[in-house]
């Protein structure tokens, strides 16, 4: 404890005599600082907006659905079973029940219908929007449908007993009642009384069919049945238990189909897949190459700046020649002259490191708090994008250890010229 | 104390060799005052810097204090430099940003020895050499002779075996010269061991004890005058 504590005076001994001999270099000092500090800002800033890109681009993603993939009905295109080619492939309400059953990777499942130029009326407003059916209550998790407060979203008792509600997108909500309570109310779809369950909460969309979810409204898919008549489903979209098995779960669902439909297991071109995990994984990935790539931009201006470091160390040991001999000559060990040097240019890469962390957090937080107009998203999704950079432990650790690496290259080769001063030729030199 | 058997020291400067030492032998027993004379380029400097450990001789032992330096590595160099030997030079070598007090601590934070007691040593060392009220002040603030001072105290302030001092007065005026001087014949009364290269005729005045080395050769060791 006691030689801790003596070591520790050493050190500041020697700190607070380099500080008084910086005074004498002050502009060049005040100068390397400012790069290790810029280089520093330089690479917070990179990687966090970096981070909060990808972030923000994964959310957007998120808005389409939570790790589902979405299938649409195709043609054949090869002959079978004496059956021709160019047959279309369309999905019934049972091929739902059928994969949900014979396919146990698949979590959730749902068929789809859609249908365009549908007219919403509340009181004296009118629009014309899509309408969605659907046949699982677990839509609201597959497609991120969440109810906004005070609202919820459709349920079981609803798909059975094929009511007449009706979950809203929080576009249309506004159209219609603008800043009224919507929950409760009874709204008219193509004339047919439909009460509100719920709004949807407002969600960075950024892949969409159809249209955004926001201008679009949901009803239970037997309602959807009773009231278009429409035959064939619009698609089916459902969600895997393990999102490495989404290849996988796909063969399942063309071989199971194949059976049931009376086409050729290895037909492409019968069913379309939009697998959002693999767009998901591909998104992950171009975001981890584009971070390493700002990372590498950050390190570079970091480490120019270190060679500043390096530079003025170089200077300082050229200059206190004569004074690393006298120490030696009173018995300083070589060990002792390194870890001064080297400890001189942590610090000078610590206090500019310190700078810049400080400035670049101003700065985020800064960014950070430009209102986003909370609402509109999609109109300014761009903005959106742009204005959430994200200060996090990557970042923080990635700077760190950058910066840790610049200060040991600033001080360890200055610090090694320092030891071999020979201490007889110094204390003659002038 | 100090055992001189036969040292050669060769400088090789690229192409020439220059024999600075040819086949020194010398003894200096605990307590001794000898001065060292010669004329420039004769091996005084080459001879305290090996005396001093700064340098190794070419051939040839040098054993202080019964050790045989030939056998250490730099570090342990390091620690006799630290422990056995106190440095005073012609122009002073103090460290221009440090305080008179903090100069002196030096040798002992080097040497590990705490906080406490270091304080003790330092205060006892600088009232002895007379610059207690100047402990807070820099070289540039203090004249020659205080310089010198308080290299004197540095070299002391470890109780080395024995003091190296090589032109200690040769940078003084006439006066602090003999200051100086006084010093460390009083230093040498207490009972160190030193060993002074000078050309200060007053050397003579304390002691007879004379080294004369000319060409890297000790010519006779008694009464040069």
């Amino acid at each position: 404890m006691a030689e801790k504590l003596n070591e520790f005076m050493k050190n500041m001994l020697l700190i607070r005599l380099f500080v008084r001999e910086l005074k004498k270099e002050r502009r060049k000092i005040f100068l390397t600082i400012a790069g290790i500090a810029w280089g520093t800002l330089t690479i917070i800033l990179l990687l966090s907006f970096g981070q909060g890109l990808s972030t923000q681009m994964l959310r957007g993603q998120k808005g389409l659905g939570n790790n589902i993939v979405l299938m649409f009905g195709g043609q054949t295109s090869m002959e079978y079973k004496g059956l021709p080619q160019g047959r279309p492939i369309r999905f019934l309400d049972d091929d739902v029940t059928l994969l949900e059953n014979s396919i146990p990777e698949i979590d959730n499942i749902t068929a789809e219908y859609d249908q365009w130029g549908t007219v919403y009326k509340y009181n004296d407003k009118a629009v014309t929007e899509r309408i969605r059916g659907v046949s699982s209550m677990a839509y609201d998790d597959m497609r991120s449908h969440f109810p906004q407060k005070g609202g919820r979203f459709l349920n079981n008792n609803d798909m059975k007993e094929r009511r007449r509600v009706i979950f809203i997108g929080w576009e249309l909500k506004k159209q219609l009642f603008e800043s009224e309570d919507a929950v409760g109310k009874t709204i008219l779809m193509n004339d047919i009384p439909f009460t509100v369950v719920g709004v949807l909460q407002k969600k960075m969309q950024m892949g969409m069919y159809g249209g955004p979810d926001a201008n679009c409204a949901v009803i239970p898919a037997s309602t959807f049945r009773g009231i278009f008549s429409n035959y064939y489903l619009s698609r089916i979209i459902y969600q895997v238990n393990d999102i490495d098995k989404s290849k996988y779960v796909e063969q399942q669902v063309r071989r199971v189909l194949s059976r049931k439909k009376q086409y050729h297991p290895d037909d492409n071109n019968t069913l379309h897949f939009w697998d959002t995990i693999e767009n998901a994984k591909q998104t992950r990935i171009a975001f981890t190459g584009i971070t390493i790539f700002l990372g590498v931009i950050g390190a570079m201006t970091l480490i120019i700046a270190s060679v500043g470091v390096a530079n003025i160390m170089y200077v300082t040991v050229k200059k206190r020649t004569r004074e690393i001999g006298i120490k030696r000559a009173i018995g300083a060990k070589k060990s002792l002259i390194k870890t001064q040097f080297i400890t001189e240019a942590l610090l000078i890469d610590l206090v500019g490191g310190f700078i810049g962390a400080s400035i670049s957090w101003l700065i985020i937080k800064a960014v950070q708090s430009i209102p986003q107009e909370s609402a509109d998203f999609g109109k300014n999704m761009a903005l959106q994008i742009l204005t959430n950079p994200e200060f996090d432990w990557t970042v923080a650790i990635s700077t760190g250890i950058i910066l840790g690496l610049v200060g040991l290259l600033s001080g360890f080769f200055p610090a090694r010229k320092a030891a071999q001063v020979d201490p007889m030729v110094a204390l003659h030199y002038e | 104390m100090i055992r001189m058997e036969k040292i050669r020291k060769i400088y090789s400067t690229g192409k020439v060799d220059v024999e600075a030492l040819r086949g020194v032998n010398l003894h200096i027993k605990k307590g001794d005052f000898v001065t060292v004379i010669g004329p420039s380029g004769s091996g005084k400097s080459t001879l305290m810097n090996i005396m001093g450990c700064l340098d190794k001789p070419t051939t040839g032992d040098y054993i202080l204090n019964g050790t045989n330096i030939k056998n250490l590595n730099d570090n342990q160099l390091s620690e006799l430099r630290n422990h056995e030997i106190g440095f005073v030079f012609q122009n002073f070598n103090l460290l221009p940003y440090a305080s008179a007090y903090e100069n002196v601590e030096m040798p002992l934070l080097f040497a590990g020895v705490g906080g406490k007691k270091r304080k003790q040593k330092v205060e006892a060392i600088l009232n002895k050499v007379g610059l207690s009220d100047r402990m807070d002040h820099r070289p540039n603030e203090l004249s020659g002779g205080q310089k010198q001072r308080v290299a004197i105290a540095r070299a002391l302030v470890n109780d080395p075996n024995i003091i190296l001092a090589d032109e200690p007065t040769g940078n003084l005026d006439s006066h602090s010269g003999r200051e100086i001087m006084e010093l460390f014949v009083n230093l040498w009364q207490e009972g160190h061991t030193i060993v002074m290269i000078t050309h200060d005729p007053r050397a003579k005045e304390y002691t007879d004890n004379f080294v004369n080395i000319t060409d890297g050769k000790i010519l006779r060791e008694e009464l040069v005058a």
